[in-house]
């Protein structure tokens, strides 16, 4: 069996790590800026009183651009990666994602309907388009989410083997329906829902950060909550439930959970996979299996990963920028099948 | 005290459990006997509360088993299922350490209880190995102290559940696990325990629930169950019955 790291060494190595992200995520771009310039732009901007001779450039950059961006992909990584350990919890499988529970099938199929419906309509006036994509994306990945959690349930028991097929079930209608709006769409539509589909943080706003912000905050406050209740989950519904924990309830928030801050960050930052499946395996190995040091560190991990791959996304073909989906899609595949391959030897 | 008047459970169309009355005394151990699928495990369950009682309630310290809440019932109800689905690399104390959870005695009085509750499940020497890398015997083994820790010390007003805690074991081990359970109950702890080996249950147990297609059929002491006509009614099987040479309990030795 190979060493874990002692959850304080590794919580001060993952702080670091996502320190070290956000401040290349900063200052790389197609204007690179000096790092040290970014250092000192950065901390004017949180208010740190320094000359701020030269800075104007950096400051503009990073004000206008380069900080939403980063605040964007720390948030949807963290998010990302604690509801996959959420999920992972729920179906008591470390190859779980939280996909799996329908949410981004039903983002994908909300944005599809909000762009090639938008479109029908003669098109959507320019300030709403944005927000009209992200709220039906979210409004479809909880509506999608709740319907698998309510085909799970009978007799107030809920299912997760039923869950788990019916996830899998309306992720195939979800897709199909997509799938015609895809054949339907002219040529401007298909390549915006298709840039969608690949996930990207090209468009991060403040305005467009705050909800996502928000529900951010509610789910990574709540879930480390549960992180007993978690690991006792792992030993099985009924032991749970003989160790006083109230397994429907749990089973329930971490839905809701999943599907809120899933549901959010697809709506801000469009499908971006992997990060929920290999963020938490990755940690697990490092931390072990414990709920209460797998859920933080997976969260600083998950938010480093995707300001690693937005990096990668926008320098690899600078100055044009990849969907980060492609990004994620890319390394997470292949370090997948190596730690299947590494479990099976 | 965990208390059952004439309980009846309904599976579908079938009674699959029928006019069980048991009180599951402080400082007893009690054991069930009885062929596969004559509702030993449905028995636990419907105790437990994983099984709704089609009739007759089910009583903790006289009061109904739903009306505690999870956390209150866990402080003083502990099941140990047949099998354990965990899949993920716990430490082995990690796992142990889970049986605290409905209490808030304290990170170093836990850690106390977890090595206590390992050694009286001769599980010691496994502290620092991951869950995974356990045999089947030694998480099993590992699921009892489990179990213990979640009501240690014992003691009066707490109730020990064990589905077949022996059938992974090795001989040494069936009679180490069933001496520390024997000692929590001695300490004033209340145990149901069901049981295939009739031997164990004639050495360990003071009273024996035998049960037939879901009936009871016989609760009493183990010289009063035990007996070969008893014993080819249900299972039948043919047996001698005779006194264990030096400890005196019925030893039961098939023809």
């Amino acid at each position: 069996m190979n060493r874990l790291v002692p959850p304080r060494a590794l919580f001060v190595g993952l702080s670091l790590l996502c320190l070290l992200a956000v401040w290349l995520s900063l200052a790389l771009g197609p204007v690179s800026l000096p790092l040290l310039d970014t250092l000192r732009a950065g901390l004017r901007l949180i208010g740190v009183p320094i000359q701020a001779q030269g800075l104007e450039q950096a400051e503009l950059i990073l004000g206008q651009i380069r900080l939403p961006r980063t605040l964007l992909g720390l948030v949807v990584g963290a998010v990302l990666a604690i509801s996959g350990v959420a999920m992972q919890g729920l179906f008591r499988n470390p190859l779980a994602d939280p996909g799996l529970v329908g949410v981004s099938s039903g983002a994908a199929l909300g944005a599809a309907v909000a762009i090639v419906g938008g479109n029908w309509l003669g098109g959507v006036p320019e300030v709403f388009a944005p927000y009209l994509l992200s709220i039906f994306a979210f409004l479809g990945g909880l509506g999608v989410t709740a319907l698998v959690y309510r085909l799970g349930r009978r007799d107030g028991q809920t299912s997760v083997a039923t869950m788990l097929l019916a996830g899998i079930a309306l992720t195939a209608l979800a897709a199909s329906v997509v799938g015609l709006f895809t054949y339907l769409a002219d040529d401007a539509t298909l390549r915006t829902l298709t840039f969608w589909n690949l996930g990207s943080l090209n468009g991060a706003s403040y305005p467009r950060l705050w909800p996502l912000l928000l529900v951010a905050v509610v789910v990574t406050w709540w879930l480390p909550r549960r992180a007993e209740a978690l690991n006792a989950l792992l030993l099985g519904e009924s032991e749970a439930r003989h160790l006083g924990i109230e397994v429907e309830t749990l089973k329930r928030e971490l839905v809701f959970c999943t599907a809120l801050g899933v549901g959010a960050a697809v709506a801000a930052a469009g499908l971006i996979g992997f990060v929920g499946l290999v963020v938490p395996h990755m940690v697990r190995l490092l931390s072990g299996p414990d709920h209460r040091v797998l859920l933080p560190a997976s969260l600083l991990a998950g938010a480093s990963l995707l300001l690693f791959a937005d990096l990668i996304a926008r320098l690899a073909l600078a100055p044009a920028e990849l969907p980060i989906g492609i990004v994620t899609a890319f390394i997470g595949a292949p370090f997948f099948l190596f730690l299947l391959l590494r479990g099976r030897a | 005290m965990l208390r059952v008047e004439n309980l009846q459970v309904v599976r579908g169309q079938t009674r699959v459990l029928d006019g069980i009355t048991l009180g599951i005394e402080p400082g007893q151990v009690l054991g069930v006997l009885g062929p596969n699928g004559a509702g030993k495990s449905t028995l636990l369950a419907a105790l437990c509360g994983e099984l709704p009682a089609h009739h007759g309630r089910v009583l903790l310290d006289e009061r109904a088993l739903g009306d505690w809440s999870g956390n209150e019932r866990a402080q003083r109800l502990a099941v140990l299922p047949q099998t354990s689905s965990l899949g993920f690399a716990f430490r082995v104390e990690e796992v142990v350490a889970m049986g605290r959870l409905p209490h808030r005695t304290g990170q170093v009085r836990d850690q106390a209880i977890v090595v206590e509750a390992l050694e009286a499940a001769d599980a010691g020497h496994l502290v620092g190995r991951s869950y995974l890398a356990l045999s089947g015997g030694e998480r099993q083994r590992v699921h009892l102290a489990r179990v213990l820790a979640q009501l240690w010390p014992g003691g009066d007003g707490c109730t020990l559940l064990l589905d077949e805690p022996t059938s992974m074991l090795d001989p040494l081990h069936q009679h180490t696990t069933l001496q520390a359970v024997r000692a929590f109950a001695d300490r004033g702890a209340a145990v149901l325990v069901i049981l295939h080996d009739l031997n164990l249950a004639a050495r360990y147990c003071d009273r024996i629930l035998l049960l037939e297609r879901g009936c009871p059929h016989a609760l009493d002491t183990p010289e009063q169950v035990l007996r070969p006509e008893a014993l080819r009614a249900v299972f039948g099987l043919e047996v001698l019955v005779q006194p264990h040479p030096e400890r005196g309990h019925p030893l039961i030795i098939a023809r």
